[in-house]
């Protein structure tokens, strides 16, 4: 991967990761006696091993100037293998969670082990380690091959990529250790934060650059909701991060915002989060890499726009459903329930597209597993986006709120959705990037899809039942008018949901870890057959409106 | 017609780019600013008090260890809720949360209203194992934070930056922030009345963990949970049963 790189950018890339390491040398003498010490120690560790990777390859022979006329792949591979990692573990740190709330003694009386650390582990491994470098490193493909440009420069895509990682590394280790701000979804602490802003920004150049240098007049749909969810995600990162560190040498710090206020702009994040980090960006990957496995166009140009600017504008209303019957005024209330009724016609919109696309090409679903894969997320897209508008009318919320209903809902849409799409995208475009002409065992990625199905069906219908339980327990009343259930009795009555779904989430689990391991022997088969794989897949983009 | 002017925005990048961003605003402009500016949004209550530094230390344990994922701290205007925990939460009650904690799950019972309901010496053993007390629970025990000492050099600093986001410590109390947060836990010593002076006398001064000595973690938390939903009677006053 370095021997792609120009002497030049070598030694810029070599001059980073020392202003890195002196970084991560500064904090860890400034935060001495502070968990930012700890921190300091993780950004010099990191920089010393990214150094090393770029000094290693230092004398490689320089690429030669016909590179130019190939597009660049390299961080492309390398964040598909990261984002397989991050799946792997942070599919491994939920399935133990879940494990935790069955069988609670299984925290060694270590502080890092109890489920109100490892959690959050959880959900940052999955949706910023899995989910956003798979984002990352799909997002760079599309936006070349549609542009029909190459990246500008060599460098920036790798500093988006190292940077990113880094913050998710900063983030789940500091959970462990007690650093976080206890936003959901937003945890990690200031310094964290600002990084994560830098990437950021560098991640928007470096696409629009791309997108400047197009051969396409049009910019292809699934550049709108790349570009959707990396300009509002910046926005939303900013705004509901604003702090005041207690000092520059300690990592805690206490959020701008309090009380209804902070409760709101947290939901505004947080559900927006859902819509432009876990929605847009996937829609994104969808829009190209459905119509490409599945060999038809995409539907109607029309259908395109009108669910693209739907989402766009509607999501962006809907956090305060997240605050029904709280303190949080209830014209707010009312709007937010408004608002996410009417996403559903967007969102449907977007699911529709997708499956109209597929019309023609259904006898490749049935014996394709990556299509299919492609196939039954835009399904639980549909599902998922259906339940959310549903669990956001006012008297419905009621039951469903503070249960693990809420629970089961998130993961039909990140098991059924987020995971499906990426991996039907991955097991396209592995092929595709290491120039063979199938992935190593078409057997091992059904037996992907099929415990991707069987894990995600196992665990939504548990936590469904669980959750409704839950939800009438709490609220059923005696004869005499009194409540019927304490809340012991609830959580007793939960015990074997939580066991299915922990066996329901280890069958998901399974599924990365067979499918790096298919992708691994895949690399392995270019290797021995250098030269003799397929050539690049066609340069032409599709056209929006074709 | 609109497809054809969409036709030609999606030829310009940063054009595309700005109408992203304008349309993506407009919902959040208006659900968040007025919630700064209307009056209403936030009931008045001439009783609320702060929380002392041992509570607010209390309060970053509570946060550190991840307590807001299992536990809401937000007691909804609906009949059982009402009924199961007390009256529902009102808006002033975490007007000096920097970050709120209401919570989204209870895998746990809400704790807006637990200040009080258990003795310091049932929140200790619960928190020591809870299954101790509670044989079903699923909580994790905590048995670390009776054996951590609670950090308490820093909180003056941490005062400070309270007030930075507006919470109105005085310069009294950030002066004698690390004072008060070991008085606090030792009633008998001749700072305690410090303590009651400048937060209120119905500061809890005791030693939560039965310890007056040493200021543990499990000091602050107990602290902490023991102020729950008690910081003003506003809450109480207010007869609305819920829906």
């Amino acid at each position: 991967m370095i021997s792609g790189l120009t002497l030049g950018e070598r030694q810029t890339a070599v001059c980073l990761s020392l202003a890195l390491l002196v970084l991560g040398v500064i904090f860890a003498g400034a935060g001495q006696g502070d968990p930012l010490g700890v921190h300091g120690f993780i950004i010099a560790a990191y920089a010393v091993v990214v150094m090393g990777a770029v000094i290693t390859g230092y004398y490689a022979p320089a690429p030669g100037a016909d590179r130019l006329t190939q597009y660049y792949d390299d961080p492309t591979k390398f964040g598909i293998i990261v984002a397989m990692l991050w799946a792997i573990f942070g599919m491994f740190v939920g399935d133990w969670v879940a494990w935790l709330l069955a069988y609670p003694d299984m925290t060694f009386d270590a502080a890092w082990a109890s489920f109100g650390r490892l959690r959050p582990v959880h959900t940052t491994g999955v949706i910023f380690g899995f989910g956003g470098n798979a984002l990352i490193a799909t997002s760079y493909h599309v936006v070349q091959r549609t542009s029909r440009a190459r990246l500008p420069d060599q460098l920036s895509p790798w500093v988006v990529l190292i940077g990113y990682n880094l913050f998710c590394l900063l983030a789940v280790s500091g959970y462990l250790i007690g650093i976080t701000q206890s936003k959901e979804y937003a945890e990690p602490e200031w310094y964290a934060d600002i990084l994560l802003v830098i990437v950021w920004v560098t991640y928007f150049l470096l696409y629009i650059r791309t997108l400047a240098r197009r051969q396409e007049p049009h910019i292809y749909v699934a550049n709108w909701y790349y570009m959707a969810f990396i300009l509002v995600v910046a926005v939303l990162h900013i705004v509901n991060n604003l702090a005041v560190p207690v000092s520059l040498t300690e990592a805690k710090s206490y959020s701008l915002f309090a009380g209804v206020q902070d409760a709101m702009t947290q939901w505004w994040y947080g559900h927006n989060a859902v819509a432009f980090f876990l929605t847009a960006g996937f829609l994104g990957m969808m829009y190209y890499y459905l119509p490409k496995r599945a060999g038809r166009p995409i539907y109607s140009y029309r259908m395109s726009i009108v669910g693209f600017w739907g989402i766009t504008f509607f999501y962006m209303w809907a956090g305060s459903h997240h605050l029904h019957y709280t303190a949080l005024p209830l014209w707010v209330q009312n709007l937010g329930m408004t608002f996410s009724v009417m996403l559903l016609v967007p969102s449907w919109i977007a699911a529709g597209n997708a499956l109209m696309t597929l019309n023609g090409a259904w006898t490749r679903v049935r014996d394709d597993a990556t299509l299919r894969f492609m196939a039954m997320a835009a399904v639980f897209y549909g599902l998922s986006t259906f339940e959310g508008s549903f669990m956001a009318i006012r008297p419905v919320n009621s039951l469903s709120h503070y249960t693990d209903w809420t629970i089961g809902h998130v993961h039909a849409g990140t098991l059924g959705w987020v995971s499906m799409i990426v991996f039907g995208t991955f097991y396209s475009l592995v092929p595709w990037m290491w120039k063979v002409e199938r992935m190593y065992s078409r057997k091992l990625v059904e037996w992907h899809f099929w415990l991707a199905m069987a894990g995600t069906l196992i665990y939504v219908f548990a936590m469904w039942n669980s959750g409704i339980i839950q939800g009438l327990m709490w609220r059923t009343y005696n004869d005499g008018g009194t409540l019927a259930y304490s809340f012991v009795d609830s959580l007793v009555a939960m015990h074997p949901y939580y066991i299915a779904r922990a066996v329901g989430g280890f069958l998901f689990f399974l599924g990365p870890v067979i499918g790096l391991y298919n992708i691994l022997m895949t690399i392995r088969l270019s290797r021995e057959t250098a030269g003799t794989g397929i050539a690049e897949m066609p340069v032409v983009a599709l056209k929006a409106g074709e | 017609m609109f497809t054809r002017t969409h036709y030609k925005l999606e030829r310009h990048t940063i054009g595309f780019a700005v109408a992203i961003i304008v349309v993506s605003a407009i919902g959040g402009l208006f659900e968040i600013a007025p919630l700064f500016t209307i009056d209403e949004t936030v009931e008045t209550a001439p009783d609320m008090r702060l929380y002392t530094p041992l509570e607010l230390a209390g309060r970053n344990i509570y946060i550190r260890e991840g307590c807001y994922a299992c536990h809401s701290q937000m007691i909804r205007t609906l009949r059982d809720e009402v009924e199961r925990y007390g009256p529902y939460s009102l808006a002033v009650e975490s007007k000096y949360d920097h970050p709120m904690l209401w919570g989204s799950k209870r895998t746990g019972p809400d704790l807006a209203r637990i200040g009080g309901k258990y003795s310091d010496a049932w929140q200790v053993a619960h928190l020591y194992n809870p299954r101790d007390v509670v044989p079903q629970s699923v909580m994790p025990a905590y048995r670390w934070l009776a054996r951590n000492k609670l950090r308490t050099e820093d909180l003056g600093r941490h005062l400070i930056a309270q007030r930075r986001v507006g919470v109105p410590y005085t310069d009294d109390m950030i002066a004698h922030a690390e004072q008060d947060a070991k008085a606090q836990v030792d009633p008998d010593s001749d700072n305690a009345e410090g303590v009651s002076e400048r937060y209120g006398e119905a500061t809890h001064v005791r030693a939560f963990d039965g310890n007056p000595r040493d200021v543990t973690e499990m000091d602050a938390l107990v602290a902490y949970l023991q102020i729950l939903g008690r910081l003003t009677d506003a809450a109480y006053q207010n007869k609305d049963k819920g829906e």
